[in-house]
């Protein structure tokens, strides 16, 4: 039972990363911009959220909040900054996007103070269902993996099957020949990064009654989320899914074995220290198995 | 005289200066701030052989800092709890705990670079800074030596013939191991090796098929290039008295690169002014306001988006850029060319 509840919480803290990593994989692909400020949108919305829940008493509301925040706040930075480091190598990029991110949480400090008081939660919010007989689970935590359940789907299904998804591919190939055929890839480029940073205010109103909001909080899961699509593949989402599953499983399975092993391999006063430091680090050294492995990743973009 | 010359010597000679303004002004804080400034100086310039003439973007090299740092902390905590290293008292001396410090970040340097380097561009970038995330948690978990809060110091290491606790003594030292450096990595990329190294950021293809292996090259500036910024980090932690896991955070990493790019990057010297002015405008705007990322940031934009070559460009602004050794490089470009 334990383990199913262990493989339940991987899957929502999968969810989490894949909502983060999908739009930052995407804007990768498609425009060559490593942008670090993913985790200020995934921040903005999750204040956003909070915010608007409490003055309105309106838990949809706040979601709805989060979304236009994030979107809005990606709209602003993406016209004014982004998309001037298209063709800017990587470090301009990794620089100017950082600045954005000392920015932001100033910004947010100054509009908000440093942590909002928590989101209130609708009743329902907070019950437990049981899942499987005898296992109880609570509805906040299957919401999550749902929305991340969903958010694959119809990215599958947009990027397959629809125009835009066609463009959006092609423009990843050659943006210089779908501009030629009369696209605007401007504004196509715009309305990606945009679709990307709704993705992270989506994760900021998920997490926001779950986890603690806060200013940095963004910074926090940014960098498990660059691990996530290291280890999937830079610019694919089938591998910021899978790098989304296999680092949510491990952190989450690590978390619940790796200290009880040690506990009975090592002396007390060893294991205690060094399965703290083996747990935060587990990610990366999956990572780093992976590289060695398979230097682009699981599912790269294109051979 | 060229240019450049002028820029190194009005440097050199401000660094020298400094206790003697000091004094006449009677602010001897500026004798601290510019110890502060020879610190972080060269830890940029030796990230800036990394991503200045080996176009290796590294976004992990905060983890060199904290390592170094923490060696010295960890020896300082274990004499000062009557437990110095080997039971020997003479251990917490200055020709003991640095060269120790410097090797292990020259392991480091070793592990984390084979590795890192079997990627290119964006990869690289982001296994580094994984690298020195995983180090950043180790450090925080290790709950004996203070977690996330850190080990303070009791006393500076001893070195034979200084007084480290005379701000002015460790002042000089300070700029005169920064002095050192500099000459050592200008020597280093006007060698037969840096020409090598500047090759293989023109061309990979080019380099190989004159025989060269790339992997030993730019492991070889790795190594180096680590143990610059470990250097600085034992000699801040003697500075500080102090280290915590936030010297080998990610932001540390982005402080270093924004010093490197403010100053300009492939010019060594430039780094080290740019991690003055970083250094400066920090503690000039937070004496301003509590909340100085909000005017930094914009300003650190303006330099990314439309700063030529940094501050050592706008000095060196009207010259013509030569091609000796020592010449300022092309910006550095990480994105690979498809044939």
């Amino acid at each position: 039972m334990l383990l199913l509840e262990q493989l339940l919480n991987g899957l929502q803290y999968s969810a989490l990363l894949f909502l983060l990593a999908s739009g930052l994989t995407l804007i990768f692909g498609i425009m060559g911009v490593i942008n670090l400020a993913q985790g200020a949108f995934y921040m903005v919305g999750a204040f956003c959220a909070a915010y608007t829940a409490i003055a309105s008493g309106s838990f949809w509301l706040g979601g709805l909040a989060a979304l236009a925040g994030a979107a809005l706040y990606g709209l602003v930075i993406e016209t004014g900054i982004i998309r001037r480091l298209y063709n800017r190598d990587h470090l301009d990029q990794v620089l100017a996007t950082l600045a954005v991110v000392f920015f932001t949480n100033e910004l947010i400090t100054l509009l908000f103070g440093r942590s909002p008081p928590a989101m209130p939660t609708p009743d329902w919010y907070n019950v437990f269902v049981e899942v499987l007989p005898g296992l109880m689970y609570p509805v906040s935590r299957m919401l999550f993996i749902g929305a991340g359940l969903l958010v694959a789907l119809g990215m599958w299904l947009l990027i397959n099957h629809t125009r835009l998804g066609m463009l959006i591919r092609a423009g990843a190939d050659d943006h210089e020949m779908v501009g030629a055929l009369g696209v605007n890839i401007s504004r196509l480029y715009t309305l990606v990064f945009v679709f990307g940073c709704m993705l992270c205010g989506l994760a900021g109103f998920m997490a926001a009654p779950l986890l603690s909001v806060e200013i940095g909080m963004g910074e926090k899961v940014l960098i498990t989320t660059f691990v996530v699509i290291v280890v999937g593949g830079v610019g694919s989402v089938r591998g910021a899914l899978a790098g989304a599953l296999l680092i949510g499983m491990v952190d989450s399975l690590g978390r619940a074995y790796i200290p009880p092993l040690l506990d009975q391999l090592l002396p007390a006063d060893v294991s205690g220290a060094l399965s703290g430091g083996l747990v935060s680090a587990s990610a990366y050294i999956v990572m780093a198995l992976v590289l060695l492995v398979r230097p682009r990743g699981l599912l790269p973009a294109r051979a | 005289m060229s240019r450049r010359r002028i820029i190194d010597l009005a440097c050199l000679a401000t660094f020298a200066l400094m206790p003697l303004l000091a004094a006449l002004l009677d602010e001897p804080f500026l004798v601290s701030l510019f110890t502060r400034l020879a610190i972080y100086g060269m830890a940029a310039a030796s990230l800036d052989l990394l991503i200045g003439y080996g176009a290796m973007v590294s976004f992990g090299h905060a983890a060199f800092f904290g390592l170094g740092g923490y060696l010295v902390g960890i020896i300082a905590f274990h004499t000062s709890q009557g437990m110095p290293l080997w039971g020997w008292e003479g251990s917490n001396s200055a020709l003991v705990v640095w060269p120790l410090a410097l090797l292990c970040c020259a392991l480091l340097g070793l592990v984390m670079g084979y590795l890192s380097l079997r990627t290119t561009g964006v990869q690289f970038i982001m296994i580094t800074l994984a690298f020195s995330q995983m180090l950043y948690f180790i450090l925080s978990s290790l709950s004996l030596y203070g977690g996330d809060d850190g080990i303070l110091i009791n006393e500076r290491n001893r070195l034979p013939g200084l007084d480290l606790n005379d701000a002015n003594q460790f002042y000089y030292l300070c700029v005169g191991l920064l002095v050192a450096w500099l000459l050592f990595c200008r020597r280093l990329v006007g060698s037969r090796f840096g020409f090598v190294l500047r090759g293989l950021k023109q061309s990979e293809r080019r380099t190989v098929s004159l025989g060269l292996k790339p992997l030993r090259y730019r492991l070889t500036t790795f190594v180096i290039a680590g143990l610059g910024a470990g250097l600085a980090g034992l000699l801040w932690a003697n500075y500080a008295l102090f280290v915590s896991p936030d010297m080998a955070s990610w932001q540390k990493s982005g402080e270093l690169m924004a010093m490197v790019i403010l100053g300009g990057v492939g010019t060594l010297m430039g780094p080290v002014l740019g991690a003055a002015v970083y250094l400066g405008l920090e503690q000039l705007l937070s004496l301003w306001t509590e909340h100085w990322l909000l005017i930094f940031g914009p300003l650190l934009l303006l330099v990314v988006l439309f700063g030529r070559q940094g501050i050592h460009g706008l000095l060196m602004a009207g010259q013509r850029p030569r091609s000796s050794p020592t010449g300022p490089a092309p910006v550095a470009t990480t994105r690979e060319v498809h044939p």
